[in-house]
């Protein structure tokens, strides 16, 4: 009897879970005869969570109170959609724990230094001093404001 | 001989196996700071439901000398003296962030078993290419990144001594959380400080024998004689001698088994007299025993109601259950409160203060293998399910008992003490959590 030899595994590969595959609905009647040219051109349906999420495991949503980055875009009481998974990097809006509260602000990152800019100019750039200490809670990824 | 050589490559491979057991460093306070980060590192209680005892220390909780279970009105005077923040279960929160932590280690492995809300055994076997415990940190910071809860993980050829090393990652700071066991060359002396009543799988009564044959240590269980350990402790315990040895035998289950039984009772907030308070609740747990039911797809054959006063005061005691066959196996929400509502009626007693009550469903079978009594009439209609599928719908969508039942009351004055429940931050548009803008 031969030895079975073991499997070495080198990279997990996982099928996608929890995409809703919609399918097309034919709206032309099958008949013998001409087919409608839009049938070729059935597509699928959109889906924001698709558009919108690409990490659900990591993905929340928070409710902004304050107006402190209203030139970006981000009004009070838009919901954020937060990435954690993101890496923080420089120049982008984050939620960041400060003083053990979460607020949202773009982080600048030089050599030197770490701050915090607010988006309106009534609020203070914020210098973070590693006494302060700085975590980054996630990305800010997209803002759904009603119009 | 065929078999021979078969047996011997499959204990090859069993002993080749590698596990890795990764737990949620005290789950439902990790749960709690990740929403609120002001509470890292200060001491933190979770209470179970109705508020009664301790499910969830922090740390410098357990530091205090705080055990598990403790009744919380025994705590009041540490609270007090330490400051000690003390919340409610919030289980939505805790079930929310229980799938987020399985669904980001199932990117790290081909089989994963869930084993319980904040544990899961994941298997590296193959990953030869890999230095283990750098693999194992990889996915530790991942989970604390995605997620933001703390996790420790043990790696071993079995899952007892994945568990093992677990309990060695959490014990020593040193290890940053990481342990594993598995190609160690300590492990003789690791399993020598090992106390037998400390291994998964030996409980108190096992643990006293074995230590009254000289059996106290794991080193000294994994060297025990198997024909006294099989005489002694069945097969059960003979494969936990043999996972000790690094031969697993407790494969992982990774196909999850649909529940055989299902409970739902609680205790009260306040003492229950009438028979129509203990309505209210029983047709309330029948309903959400009844959503679960048809959550997995099943019927149940068998209904229990049981009551019962409160056994630690000193006033008149009764507690009483009883079981009823149903004609026809259902999942029927409305029938299965009719039927439970004729149950308690046979085994209320008035003039007693009851302080807990609940319901059992049992006989439990797939929905399309039910079988069909001859004399009555198949109640269980196609509407019937329509409608209960209408209502797991509505609830699924806006929250557990937007709709219910009359009969299970509104504005129960029986339910239980949540005072200090957080919101349900991920699963409820009205308590996402607020940032500062």
């Amino acid at each position: 009897m031969k030895a079975k030899k073991g499997l070495v595994v080198t990279k997990v590969y996982r099928p996608e879970k929890g995409v809703l595959q919609e399918l097309p609905l034919f709206t032309a009647r099958i008949s013998a005869g001409f087919p409608s040219p839009a049938d070729d051109y059935i597509d699928r349906k959109l889906d924001l969570n698709e558009y919108l999420i690409k990490h659900p495991a990591a993905t929340f949503f928070v409710r902004v109170q304050g107006d402190s980055m209203i030139d970006a875009g981000i009004h009070s009481g838009d919901i954020l959609i937060v990435d954690r998974a993101l890496e923080p990097v420089d120049n982008k809006i984050v939620i960041a724990i400060l003083y053990g509260e979460l607020t949202v602000k773009r982080i600048k990152k030089t050599k030197s230094k770490l701050i915090l800019l607010p988006e309106n100019p009534n609020f203070k750039p914020i210098e973070i001093t590693p006494e302060m200490g700085l975590e980054v809670w996630g990305v800010v990824t997209h803002v759904i404001h009603i119009v | 001989m065929a078999d021979d050589g078969d047996d011997k490559a499959m204990k090859t491979d069993r002993e080749k196996q590698v596990i890795a057991l990764v737990d949620c460093n005290n789950f439902y306070v990790s749960c709690e700071r990740v929403f609120n980060p002001g509470l890292e590192s200060k001491p933190v209680i979770v209470l179970s439901n109705n508020d009664g005892c301790v499910v969830a220390r922090s740390n410098e909780v357990k530091k205090l000398g705080v055990i598990m279970g403790t009744p919380a009105f025994k705590c009041r005077d540490l609270i007090k003296k330490y400051d000690v923040k003390v919340f409610s279960s919030n289980y939505a929160l805790y079930g929310d962030m229980s799938q987020r932590v399985m669904e980001t280690l199932s990117q790290f492995t081909p089989e994963m078993e869930i084993y319980s809300i904040d544990e899961a055994f994941l298997s590296l076997t193959g990953f030869t290419t890999l230095n283990l415990t750098d693999y194992a940190r990889h996915i530790r910071t991942t989970v604390r990144k995605w997620t933001g809860i703390p996790v420790s993980i043990g790696i071993g050829s079995s899952k007892t001594l994945a568990k093992i090393a677990n309990k060695i990652a959490k014990k020593n700071s040193e290890h940053e959380g990481i342990f594993d066991i598995h190609n160690n060359p300590e492990i003789n002396r690791l399993l020598d400080g090992l106390d037998v009543a400390d291994i998964w799988g030996i409980g108190d009564k096992y643990a006293k024998f074995l230590i009254r044959h000289g059996i106290c240590t794991a080193l000294q269980l994994r060297n025990a004689d198997d024909e006294f350990i099989r005489d002694n402790m069945t097969v059960v315990g003979l494969r936990i001698v043999h996972e000790l040895r690094g031969v697993s035998c407790i494969l992982l289950e990774t196909v999850h088994q649909p529940r055989k039984g299902i409970v739902s009772s609680r205790s009260f907030g306040r003492p229950v007299k009438t028979l129509a308070e203990l309505r209210e609740s029983v047709a309330d747990y029948m309903a959400s025993a009844a959503e679960r039911l048809r959550g997995q797809k099943s019927v149940a054959s068998f209904i229990h109601v049981f009551i019962a006063t409160n056994r630690f005061k000193n006033e008149p005691q009764y507690s009483n259950f009883i079981t009823q066959r149903l004609p026809v196996p259902t999942a029927s929400t409305q029938d299965l409160i009719t039927y439970a509502m004729l149950n308690l009626l046979k085994i209320y007693r008035p003039g007693y203060r009851y302080k807990k009550a609940g319901v059992m469903l049992t006989g439990i079978m797939s929905d399309n293998q039910a079988q069909l009594d001859l004399f009555t009439p198949f109640k269980y209609k196609a509407n019937r399910k329509i409608i209960m599928g209408v209502m797991d719908e509505i609830n699924n969508r806006w929250g557990s008992d937007t709709v219910q039942f009359a009969t299970a009351g509104i504005g129960q004055l029986w339910q239980m003490r949540q005072s200090r429940k957080t919101p349900r931050f991920t699963t409820q548009w009205g308590e996402i959590p607020v940032v500062k803008g």
